[in-house]
């Protein structure tokens, strides 16, 4: 497969594109936080992706879905990224879409079509710390009655206050189960707090929260390759959304280079700024094309996907993360006001770059997937 | 079975019967890299079976036209058959400039008269090119270029110097930038062709950084061209030479700009000392490396994007400049880790264990990738400007 968008693919993203910059672009953002919006997104804007069947892209069509790939889903995903759009699409529609259609049984003919129809909000509970150590989960699951017994804290858990239901990541005496824990599951708590980026994060608390048995995803103790799963999608799913992010800081800044006078001259004149500038349109388009490897590598189940994730999100992040640094610097004074859309751009960038584990966490899982 | 597996099974065979042994190990020195020409001394027969195969099949230029040499390959059928190349670790039969550079340009200017006549000897190997480009006072500026050809009724008289010239000292023909309109600056250039062995044609090596001497001066004096052998228009080669170096790029970025495309903590990872998690025992070095190795992967993946879309009209035309920043930049960063990862040992400069200080000639050999074929901050210009879009660039 070529690695640029097929015809299909193009007709998705030229739907999609307009569709996201008109109904939710950066304003929308402003106007959520504007108002100290509680519920983390518009119901409304996600009603309109539902209309346009996105949020059951990744859902199998035996669920109701689409079947698509993550070729596409990172279509939409760039696009949320490039107008900082609030929305529940990566942790539902991405990273619970590929657990679930992993896992399959129960749990996925239960959530799938809920998912699919846009009427149910997934979020993902995996991090218990300040940084994302998924091999270190100390949440347990212990056996009691018919079910199981969750305890632990989780954290960095986006929509958890929202969500219908929120998929947990924890220990049990052979290995690592996830569970589906419904909203309303007695012993829960979920604490939001607003995040640098507008955005909405809990600390959730499992105290005692009894699940039945059938609220295990997959099969008990053999939760770790779907959790896999979960997080290969889900930073595959950042990693465009940051490309997204990178992209739209970097022509911002690209245009205000020339429109911006100092001198007597457009700023974009000056070398030591269009060097800068061309620099950064390389990383970009090196992130760009090793998002969509990883996106091509997880669609055809490659064995080579798992590098690839890692290499992705380390990638996307140091570019976006060099796309939102110079887009504040180039725009001087007022890169530092809020009135200008640049700095959401580098707040934005910061929240996805630790989701799912920042570039060293991946920069070193590089290298113990190459044997040092 | 699709037309593509179809071919790709077809290809799998021939490599297997075609493609001998020898040539499926890795490049250890400069001879095992072969080049042809009118003096090629081919290191082993192996080396010359596999270039008469290559070239019996079309190989050697596989996306070429037949009639020029090529098998004709669509840019699905050339990806693949690079693949199965891969695959097997199999050699490239034919490194040349020809192929590369002034190929491509014949195929888009030259007279179909002239795409026979060329092509087809350097699809076989036969004819081995150089490239005459930069002049002393003429690098970066390269359209300053004062080589004169003073025009004499049916042939030029050229004198003058080019210099970095790759390889001229053992070249059979060279494609030269020569001024033929002193008040024309970029309409006052005609692509040539003449046989280096034309009297008045000179070579001087020169000795750099790493001991080597790839390339050459290369001194014309009253050397007679006639005025069939030229491509494109007289006065309008600058068209020609820029066709050419974005050839250049394409060739520089996807032929491995980058250099060798694999793990560099890898490779070190056997030789060097692992600690009880079975780390690189140096953590600030290992992060280095693996950082790089993120760099390398991703370059990769970009590198495929970037062939993908070049060879079916999608890429920007300037993205070649990019690639080979990109690259060429990221091979000098791998030169600087081999350094570190080999310590005092990889500093020996001929010592037998160290292949005649191959690590330190290459790292050294590597600080030309970012100056030859265009720097650096020619390419950043180039973007800036074409691609970027920005003003006064």
């Amino acid at each position: 497969m070529p690695l640029y968008h097929n015809d299909d693919q193009a007709m998705l993203k030229d739907s999609v594109a307009p569709f996201v910059a008109e109904q939710a672009p950066v304003s929308h953002l402003r106007k959520l936080r504007d108002s100290a919006d509680a519920t983390g997104f518009s119901r409304d804007l996600w009603t309109q992706f539902t209309e346009m069947g996105l949020p059951g892209m990744l859902v199998p069509e035996a669920h109701g879905g689409l079947g698509m790939g993550h070729m596409e889903a990172g279509i939409v995903l760039e696009e949320i990224g490039r107008n900082l759009t609030p929305s529940p699409f990566l942790s539902t529609s991405v990273g619970a879409v590929a657990a679930l259609a992993k896992a399959g049984g129960t749990q996925a003919g239960r959530w799938l079509p809920a998912i699919a129809s846009g009427e149910a909000i997934i979020a993902l509970a995996i991090d218990e710390g300040a940084k994302h150590r998924p091999d270190r989960i100390a949440a347990t699951a212990t056996r009691a009655g018919n079910g199981f017994r969750l305890d632990g804290k989780k954290s960095f858990v986006l929509h958890g206050h929202v969500a219908d239901m929120s998929i947990v990541a924890a220990k049990t005496d052979g290995g690592i189960t996830l569970f589906a824990v419904p909203k309303d599951a007695k012993g829960v708590t979920a604490d939001p707090r607003r995040l640098v980026d507008s955005s909405l994060a809990s600390h959730v608390t499992l105290d005692g929260v009894e699940v039945d048995a059938d609220a295990v995803i997959g099969e008990v103790d053999a939760g770790g390759d779907i959790l896999d799963a979960l997080l290969a999608a889900t930073r595959t799913g950042a990693a465009a959304e940051m490309v997204g992010v990178g992209q739209g800081a970097m022509d911002m800044t690209v245009t205000y280079l020339k429109e911006r006078k100092q001198f007597g001259k457009l700023i974009g004149e000056f070398q030591g700024l269009q060097h800068r500038a061309a620099h950064l349109y390389g990383e970009m388009e090196v992130a760009r094309a090793t998002v969509m490897k990883a996106q091509q590598l997880l669609d055809e189940g490659n064995e080579g996907a798992k590098l690839m994730v890692s290499v992705a999100k380390a990638k996307a992040g140091r570019a976006a993360n060099l796309a939102v640094r110079e887009g504040v610097q180039m725009h001087g004074g007022i890169g530092m006001t809020d009135e200008y859309d640049i700095g959401l751009y580098m707040k934005r960038d910061r929240a996805l770059a630790e989701y799912m584990g920042d570039v060293h966490y991946h920069i070193d899982q590089v290298a113990r997937m190459n044997g040092y | 079975m699709s037309d593509l597996d179809a071919f790709r099974a077809e290809v799998r065979g021939w490599l297997e019967a075609n493609c001998p042994a020898e040539m499926r190990e890795p490049i250890r020195e400069e001879g095992d890299v072969c080049w042809g020409g009118r003096n090629w001394v081919f290191k082993n027969d192996a080396q010359k079976q596999w270039l008469e195969a290559c070239a019996a099949k079309g190989y050697t230029v596989p996306d070429w036209p037949k009639a020029y040499g090529g098998a004709g390959l669509t840019p699905e059928q050339t990806k693949i058959f690079k693949q199965e190349m891969k695959r097997i670790h199999a050699r490239s039969p034919l490194d040349s400039f020809g192929i590369w550079m002034l190929g491509p340009a014949l195929l888009q200017f030259g007279t179909e008269e002239q795409k026979v006549q060329y092509l087809n000897p350097i699809a076989r190997g036969e004819i081995r090119w150089c490239q005459g480009y930069s002049e002393p006072g003429s690098g970066s500026d390269l359209v300053s270029l004062q080589t004169f050809g003073e025009d004499k009724g049916d042939h030029w008289v050229v004198n003058g110097s080019k210099i970095w010239t790759s390889y001229a000292d053992q070249a059979d023909w060279i494609f030269c930038l020569v001024r033929t309109d002193k008040a024309n600056k970029y309409q006052g250039i005609t692509f040539m062709l003449f046989d280096m062995a034309s009297k008045g044609v000179t070579t001087k090596p020169i000795l750099l950084i790493s001991g080597n001497s790839p390339f050459c001066e290369t001194f014309f004096d009253d050397v007679e061209v006639p005025k069939t052998q030229y491509v494109g228009e007289i006065n309008r080669g600058w068209d020609v030479a820029k066709y050419l170096l974005g050839h250049e790029r394409e060739m520089i970025s996807g032929g491995g700009a980058g250099g060798d495309m694999v793990s560099i903590g890898g490779a070190f990872a056997k030789s060097f000392g692992k600690n009880a998690a079975g780390e690189l025992d140096d953590p600030i070095l290992r992060a280095e490396m693996a950082a790089f190795d993120v760099d390398v992967f991703a370059y990769r993946a970009m590198g495929e994007r970037f062939m993908d879309m070049w060879k079916t009209g999608r890429a920007h035309p300037a993205s070649s400049n990019m690639m080979k920043y990109v690259g060429t930049e990221l091979n000098k960063r791998r030169h600087e880790l081999v350094m570190s990862g080999g310590g005092s040992e990889a500093l020996e400069w001929d010592s037998e264990e160290t292949k005649g200080g191959a690590r330190a000639r290459g790292w050294l050999r590597t600080k030309a990738n970012s100056i030859e074929g265009g720097t650096s901050e020619v390419m950043l210009n180039v973007i800036a400007k074409r691609i970027l879009d920005l003003p006064g660039a």
